[in-house]
């Protein structure tokens, strides 16, 4: 061959190339080897097995859904559990023309046209092929029967037993707990349709819905051999579902009944705060609805006598209710203050029954027109002597008080783990210009002084700044769940700790707000003198409709609807407070005289003994001097 | 064909001789025969697995035709004029992938295509496919062999940009071709032993490792799933269970043409795409499944004798890499319809529908072809 000379490295390379060739045919032999013996495993082995699913040609997986877990309140007594159901489902596939099958199951069980059309947007909500559709729940032991009897004549239908949420308490958690319903097409498109394949319920409100995810549970599978008519022959494999979470509350079932019995069948609201660890104790929202009612799909008249009641049942008053904190606000606005330095604990102010902003006519009146004289702050408080606070607040001015009254958690959610929760409302210059597109008038920042005009909050909010007041400004969300199978909720976003200048300028604050229950002139006196314990707290009241310049409120003359909602805000021991309590009473019109009785109520039945003593582990120990106030 | 590079024996005399009409015209008769029977055969379990659509296979003909006629034109080319071109069509498709990252058109939750509006769309990591081993293989041609570890640094760097990019579209199953389509280069360039033993023995601990330390627990069950699709029977796990249910019960002989009842009752999901061997086996059986995986040996032995008679270096890495690229395809693909692997989006080579992956694939032998017919040397054959 008369070739130029190949060089050398072409021939070595062309070695190792043939070499690799010969390495990579092998490996391909090898795997076609592999893929072949897989083959002749599925197709020559086992064939039998796959050829009989293939046959009856229904090998079908189908979703077992897992338990929901359980909700118990803190002393592990059942709040939500599941009970087993008969419920009627329907499989499109095999039930022939599946609109003329619903027919005949409105004959047999003789239903109306109407509970006709709502199976139908039911069967049309199935999701996979091959599903079952539950479309009507809590069979009775007759209507099985009639479905029995029947059966040849609704193929693809079936009596199918599952398990039903259940709320053994009723309704005394149904604004804390929730309840849960039927999944609806706007959160289908939300949620992973496999782990919910099995799932025909979630969690619409409350802690079923804030902690859906733990309490929902893994979704668990069966492979299993159907007939053409599609009963199942036999289960091929299952993998068992992982159960949901159960979840332990902070809740005192007693406690929230004790809180119920208190309101005495009035419209209004109870949170109980534990100050130290911000687990409320009870949640109280009334009138109540039960949620069971809610489960398996509640009838339209049902619904829409709760919905239209004026008594308002659905309306969560806890964490929906907003309301003008009015003076229980003023034990903060005390501290804010001290801390700016506007007001010390021994300077005073004169007052003639009213405030004026220099160079200005208006008056604004002290609730009580004769004027108190010279006031310093704990008298400020004891009194609640608005004329202290209108001048406390102008002083302070608007920025400043926006920014303390947001450290105690006004105007944004405070909740840990409360899904419906509103942020409530605490103005500024910011928020007035975006809202009215106005400038801030002075006399708005005024009236903030004793917690009117824009100012809104909810009675959890009021619960927790008084817990802020106990605990001397140590932040902990209040959260209604204290476990999930052993872990504790973690909170994403602490909120800082308040810092005072000076720490003693909580005590300054706390004492007026002890004599609002202890002191001789105490507005709360009444109800401080039957207490076993010392109380530390504060009345207000939330106008509901507004009185003008110069006319008198007269309680009178107002619809029973328009008399001012009566608060109180508390927590007790002063030496080591145990408990923090908000109440709102609807039109009950006066914080001290009807708020505040049921605040007590709700501390005794926390802190008191059957004998009606402070118990032994919340008494001052007896090392300890003997309270000073 | 100029005689230039010859001066004993005129290399014009030689083609005249010995060069056959199929051999001037650049084609390879047996790489075109197999092909053809591929497409005979594509069309004829497509019929059933598409449920008798006609418009189906007229649009899969049709692909076929615009693919044999990509690779009769690629077969023209010659591998130098590939080897001159391919760097500038390398930066210009990773380009046109960075371009998919920021003005992408997004389907289906990827981003993987580039949109001229009422002109065309396309997507740029199929041209990745063809130009990556080429871009390896030309600048593994220039270098001594085995590489050294400067240039396989440097090759990898070239591998794993465009890997990358794909990979995060999201398209695993391109990713992966287009990395094998390059590590293929590298190992028929007589990357050592050592090197791709150690390489494997590192991954092992780091995956350990990554596992035990760094994944989340829900980390561990997507990679879990992914790994074991039949844990999740209700997403992934469905196509699986029941394609296994359709092979199997196609037993030895199969249950016969048009009369597979798994894929005909819609139980099989992509039964006319990525899951149509498992229609191709349940009608078919086992033998119907070896003889395609005959044809499938046929064509890669094909293949690696091209690669063995290439002239250059270039020919003889590109040729080795497309060659065996090839096969991965059929492996994942098979391997993954049949339960032994992960699932990743890879379609049958040939034989599923689909005309993007049958222009690529088709491409890809119009350059052995052009490899093969090129040679200078043909009478040595």
């Amino acid at each position: 061959m008369s070739q130029p000379i190949p060089l050398k490295d072409h021939e070595k390379d062309a070695r190792l190339v043939r070499q690799r060739v010969i390495v990579g045919g092998v490996m391909v032999l090898l795997l076609i080897g592999v893929l072949i013996a897989r083959l002749y495993y599925l197709q020559v082995i086992q064939y039998e097995h796959h050829s009989t699913l293939s046959e009856n040609n229904r090998v079908h997986v189908q979703p077992v859904p897992p338990n929901r877990g359980l909700i118990f309140d803190r002393n592990g007594k059942i709040i939500a559990d599941n009970r087993p159901s008969f419920s009627l489902t329907v499989t499109r596939e095999r039930a022939g023309d599946w609109r003329k099958t619903l027919d005949t199951v409105v004959e047999v069980l003789e239903l109306s046209s109407e509970e006709r059309e709502l199976f139908e947007k039911r069967v049309l909500q199935g999701r996979r092929p091959f599903e079952p559709v539950p479309i009507m729940y809590e069979l009775s032991e007759e209507q099985i029967a009639r479905i029995a009897v029947d059966q040849f004549r609704m193929p693809g239908v079936e009596v199918a037993a599952q398990l039903v949420r259940h709320y053994p308490e009723g309704e005394h958690f149904a604004h804390s707990v929730g309840y849960v319903g039927r999944i609806n097409e706007a959160e289908l498109k939300q949620l992973d349709p496999v782990n919910y394949s099995g799932t025909h319920h979630i969690g619409k409100t409350g802690i079923e819905r804030f902690y859906e995810d733990s309490l929902h549970g893994q979704v668990g599978y069966e492979e299993v051999e159907t007939n053409a008519r599609g009963r199942v022959l036999r289960v091929l494999k299952r993998t068992d579902p992982i159960p949901g979470k159960d979840l332990t509350l902070t809740l005192d079932l007693e406690l929230q009944q004790a809180a119920e019995a208190a309101l005495a069948g009035r419209r209004g609201a109870v949170v109980a705060l534990q100050p130290k660890t911000g687990e409320v104790l009870a949640m109280v929202s009334q009138p109540s609805f039960d949620p069971n009612l809610f489960v398996t799909g509640i009838s339209f008249k049902a619904y829409g006598e709760l919905r239209d009641s004026i008594d308002r049942p659905l309306f969560n008053r806890v964490l929906r209710g907003l309301y003008p904190p009015g003076s229980t606000i003023k034990p903060m606005m005390a501290v804010a203050g001290l801390d700016t330095g506007v007001v010390t604990e021994n300077s005073r102010v004169f007052d003639p029954g009213f405030f004026q902003l220099p160079n200005v006519k208006h008056k604004y009146r002290n609730w009580n027109r004769g004027g108190d004289g010279w006031v310093d702050l704990e008298t400020a408080i004891m009194r609640s002597n608005d004329t202290y606070f209108y001048d406390l607040a102008h002083k302070m001015g608007i920025d400043r008080m926006h920014d303390y009254m947001s450290r105690f958690g006004l105007g944004q959610r405070v909740a840990l783990d409360m899904f419906e929760e509103t942020a409530g409302l605490m103005p500024s210059r910011d928020w007035k210009r975006a809202r009215y597109r106005q400038a801030w008038y002075p006399g708005e920042t005024v009236i903030l002084g004793i917690g009117q005009g824009y100012m809104q909050a909810t009675p959890l909010q009021l619960a927790q700044a008084t817990a802020l007041m106990a605990t001397h400004g140590k932040w902990i969300r209040p959260h209604l769940a204290k476990s999930i199978e052993g872990e504790m909720p973690v909170d994403p976003q602490p909120m800082p700790d308040i810092q005072l200048r000076d720490p003693s300028y909580w005590d300054a604050s706390i004492n007026g707000m002890v004599q609002v229950l202890h002191g001789a002139r105490g507005t709360a006196k009444k109800v401080g003198d039957t207490a076993a314990y010392r109380i530390a707290g504060k009345s207000g009241t939330a106008q509901v409709v507004a009185i003008k310049q110069g006319e008198k409120y007269d309680s009178g003359k107002l619809a029973e609807r328009h008399r001012d909602h009566a608060l109180f805000v508390a927590f007790a021991p002063v030496h080591d407070p145990q408990i923090a309590v908000a109440v709102m009473v609807e039109n009950g019109e006066s914080g001290s005289g009807v708020a505040a009785p049921v605040a007590k109520q709700v501390m005794d039945a926390w802190l008191l003994n059957e004998a009606g003593e402070l118990k032994a582990e919340y008494a001052p120990a007896l090392t300890a001097e003997a309270p000073k106030r | 064909m100029s005689g230039t590079f010859d001066r004993t024996l005129s290399t014009t005399d030689v083609m005249r001789r010995r060069a056959s009409l199929l051999q001037r015209m650049h084609i390879d008769g047996l790489l075109l025969l197999l092909l053809l029977l591929l497409a005979a055969g594509s069309l004829f379990v497509l019929y059933s697995a598409g449920g008798k659509n006609v418009e189906l296979l007229l649009k899969q003909a049709t692909s076929y035709g615009i693919g044999l006629g990509a690779m009769l034109v690629i077969a023209q080319l010659e591998p130098r004029f590939m080897a001159r071109w391919v760097p500038l069509g390398y930066l210009a498709v990773v380009a046109l992938l960075v371009a998919v990252e920021f003005v992408g058109y997004t389907a289906m939750g990827a981003t993987r295509w580039i949109s001229i509006p009422g002109v065309i769309r396309f997507q740029p990591s199929e041209f990745m496919k063809i130009i990556m081993p080429m871009t390896i293989a030309w600048y593994l041609s220039a270098r001594a062999l085995p590489p050294s570890i400067k240039h396989t640094i440097i090759s990898l760097g070239l591998i794993l940009t465009p890997f990358v990019l794909i990979l995060k579209q999201p398209d695993l199953g391109t990713s992966l071709l287009v990395l094998v389509s390059g590590a293929f280069v590298l190992f028929i360039a007589g990357l050592r032993w050592r090197w791709i033993l150690s390489a494997v023995a590192a991954l092992v601990p780091i995956a350990v490792a990554m596992w035990y330390f760094v994944l989340h627990n829900y980390q561990k069950q997507r990679v879990h799933t992914f790994l074991d699709p039949e844990s999740d029977p209700l997403g992934t796990g469905w196509n699986i269970i029941q394609s296994k249910a359709a092979i199997g019960s196609g037993g030895v002989f199969g249950k016969g043409w048009l009369l597979g009842t798994q894929s005909h009752l819609d139980f099989l999901p992509e039964s006319h795409t990525d899951f149509i061997i498992a229609v191709l086996a349940e009608e078919f059986g086992l033998v119907g499944v070896c003889l395609l995986l005959l044809v499938y040996l046929l064509l890669i032995t094909r293949g690696l004798v091209i690669t063995v008679q290439a002239q250059t270096l270039f020919g003889k890495l590109l040729a080795g890499a497309l060659t065996m690229t090839f096969f991965v395809y059929v492996f994942i693909n098979i391997g993954m319809v049949s339960g032994l692997l992960p699932v990743v989006g890879v379609p049958l080579p040939f034989i599923s529908f689909g005309g993007t992956s049958l222009v690529t694939l088709l491409s890809g032998f119009g350059v052995l072809m052009s490899i093969h017919t090129h040679r200078k040397w043909i009478a040595q054959v």
